[in-house]
């Protein structure tokens, strides 16, 4: 038996190896290239910072109540986010919900600004989607926490690496969903279409992307409950946020703590969730 | 009579071959010596979409394209707007005062034809079920370019045309089946195309709702005077519509003409199979069911008689008839031939 394994472990794959030298190498080669992200990432989530503290509490509750109706019309719904809101300030943890409610934004940004696209190129090509799917599945099913060691040695500790993260745990969604939505455009929607007279821009703005609407919608809100459970694992690399009372309640066996912000990530995921859902008419 | 100059024509299929799969080079030898797309299929894993159809569509005309499920009419149609590119042969639509090939047309001019010269209307409809009555109506236009201001009268016009005012800004959704392809027609319409491709438009719908459809049809056609293909598995729908018929088997044209000259002279057992369940009496005149020669008969007929008529006449004590043609006397007819060629026209 030893001697069998002995045998296999003899020649060791180099997996650890070479992520150490891919990380090294790109640490020194293309830094110029994570420090450009990393600015521009940072001037990103400072600006909607600065922007949500600037609303202010009450403001953005309004905010978030008004386009729930704009979105839902419906008055519950309504209610729900604003008592949402109201419980978010009543606990006291205004000031990390918008370290968080940033992270979450930008992320959206991040992930249906890049997850769109892909999913139309990839709906496109089948060949692409053959090559883009085993990456899918990868971002999807390694631990954060292994990505995360690279981000940080890239990026620093701070908001970025924790939103890096986010975005390869959540982006997935938005690709896929997207890629759905436009590959299951109905044939004879694409064909009426094309014998109007349509360009192939034309096909996709007027027929596949309304068509494929309410996937991307659905992508979207994936996206934002795929972020908000980054939040904790996000803390661990500096970015503060609803995480930190969480870890600072673990550290200290302090249950009051954990689950005050415990709570009140559920009542952002909740608000999010009442607010964008879409519902089939 | 007046003298109105012969019809130009509006589409020409010139040898048209469609063939579906990545090698139509060799699906295309064996077409030609006339093996059936089973055969094709197993030998090359293509599909024979059409073969070597000619055809020529006037302007004008409706002419029906016939024929079960599989015998490629649909294929060929959709041949005239490119959405199937043909692999061999030619087809040419009218583009002002000459022909342009859309088999060979490069996308600028392929997109042009689609936008002003080609429209068409789909067998489930195709329209854009998020979007108003209104908004599917002016598709076309609005992929012309149009604002929205500039199409609002050309649509609101065509949508009172088909009666669909008052459902102008619901959405497509909320129709019947038979409202929605009047939408599909009113999208058709607006777009003042000359040509317009109908593929099997009213299969979908039911009975009642499909005959007042074609009776809307050719109403409409009688101010628009559009050159219409229409494709249809429904052999009573062909003949009330199609100044034409052009009848299909297994991807290949077996016979085209009016309806009177197939029920008259059917080229094969598959045709006459196709008409065995229409009524002759309706089409057929005294030409049709007479014996060519020469009779003294005493009484005479004029050869375009309706042979409803003649069979009153045989009713009542004729027992034979010449046949006339401007005075000259070209066949008789007995009692025995007329029902012979009524029960088995290719006898």
């Amino acid at each position: 038996m030893s001697a069998i394994t002995d045998q296999i472990t003899a020649a060791k794959i180099p997996v650890g190896d070479a992520a150490e030298t891919a990380v090294t190498w790109l640490q020194i080669n293309a830094g110029w290239l994570f420090d450009t992200i990393s600015d521009a990432l940072n001037a990103l989530i400072d600006g909607v910072t600065f922007s949500i503290e600037s609303i202010g509490p009450i403001g953005m509750t309004i905010l978030f109540t008004a386009l729930t109706y704009a979105l839902q019309r419906s008055v519950k719904r309504c209610l729900i986010v604003a008592l949402g809101m109201l419980f978010i300030i009543n606990q006291g943890y205004w000031d990390r919900t918008i370290e968080t409610l940033s992270l979450i934004l930008v992320s959206c940004i991040v992930c249906m600004g890049a997850g769109v696209p892909l999913g139309i190129a990839t709906a496109r090509r089948k060949w692409l989607y053959t090559v883009v799917e085993p990456v899918l599945d990868l971002m999807q099913t390694l631990p954060p926490f292994v990505y995360l060691i690279p981000a940080v040695i890239f990026f620093g500790l701070g908001q970025v690496p924790g939103l890096i993260a986010t975005v390869i745990f959540a982006l997935p969604a938005s690709i896929r969903l997207t890629h759905l939505g436009i590959s299951s455009t109905p044939m004879a929607l694409t064909e009426a279409a094309t014998a109007f007279g349509a360009t192939p821009m034309q096909r996709l703005v007027k027929v596949e992307l309304p068509s494929a609407f309410p996937q991307i919608m659905v992508g979207l809100n994936q996206t934002i409950m795929l972020s908000l459970s980054m939040v904790v694992i996000a803390t661990l690399v500096g970015a503060g946020g609803l995480g930190q009372p969480v870890l600072n309640g673990l550290n200290r066996m302090q249950p009051d703590l954990g689950f005050e912000s415990g709570f009140v990530i559920v009542a952002l995921a909740t608000i999010l969730r009442v607010m964008l859902e879409v519902r089939k008419a | 009579m007046n003298t109105r100059p012969p019809p130009r024509t509006a589409v020409e299929f010139d040898r048209v071959s469609i063939v579906f799969g990545d090698r139509p080079d060799l699906a295309l030898p064996l077409m030609d010596q006339g093996r059936t797309r089973s055969d094709i299929q197993s030998a090359t894993a293509q599909i024979l979409g059409v073969h070597d159809c000619t055809l020529s569509v006037a302007e004008g005309e409706i002419l029906v394209l016939m024929g079960l499920s599989g015998s490629g009419k649909s294929t060929l149609l959709r041949g005239v707007n490119g959405l199937n590119p043909v692999v061999r042969g030619e087809v040419r639509v009218r583009d002002g005062d000459h022909m342009t090939s859309i088999t060979n047309a490069d996308p600028a001019t392929l997109r042009r034809l689609r936008l002003s010269n080609i429209a068409m209307v789909f067998q489930q409809f195709g329209l854009l079920p998020w979007r108003s009555v209104r908004e599917n109506v002016g598709l076309g236009l609005e992929l012309a370019g149009q604002s929205p201001a500039q199409r609002t009268v050309a649509v609101d016009a065509q949508l009172a045309l088909v009666n669909l005012s008052q459902w102008a800004d619901r959405k497509v959704g909320e129709l019947s089946g038979g409202m929605q392809q009047r939408v599909g027609l009113a999208r058709a319409f607006v777009t003042n195309a000359p040509i317009l491709l109908m593929d099997e438009p009213f299969s979908a719908l039911d009975p009642l709702i499909r005959a007042h459809l074609q009776d809307e049809l050719l109403e409409l056609q009688k101010s628009l005077h559009r050159t219409i293909i229409f494709v249809s598995h429904d052999l009573d729908e062909a003949f009330k519509l199609g100044n034409r018929i052009a009848l299909m088997d297994g991807g290949r044209i077996v016979q085209c003409g009016t309806a009177r000259e197939i029920i008259a002279n059917p080229v094969s057992d598959y045709v006459a199979d196709f008409v065995a369940h229409m009524n002759p009496m309706a089409v057929l005149t005294a030409r049709d069911v007479m014996q060519p020669g020469d009779d003294a008969a005493p009484q005479s007929v004029d050869a375009e008689t309706p042979v409803l008529q003649i069979m009153e006449m045989i009713r009542d004590g004729a027992t034979t008839l010449a046949v006339t043609d401007g005075g000259a006397r070209i066949g008789t007819l007995t009692p025995a031939h007329v029902m012979g060629r009524l029960v088995n026209p290719r006898g």
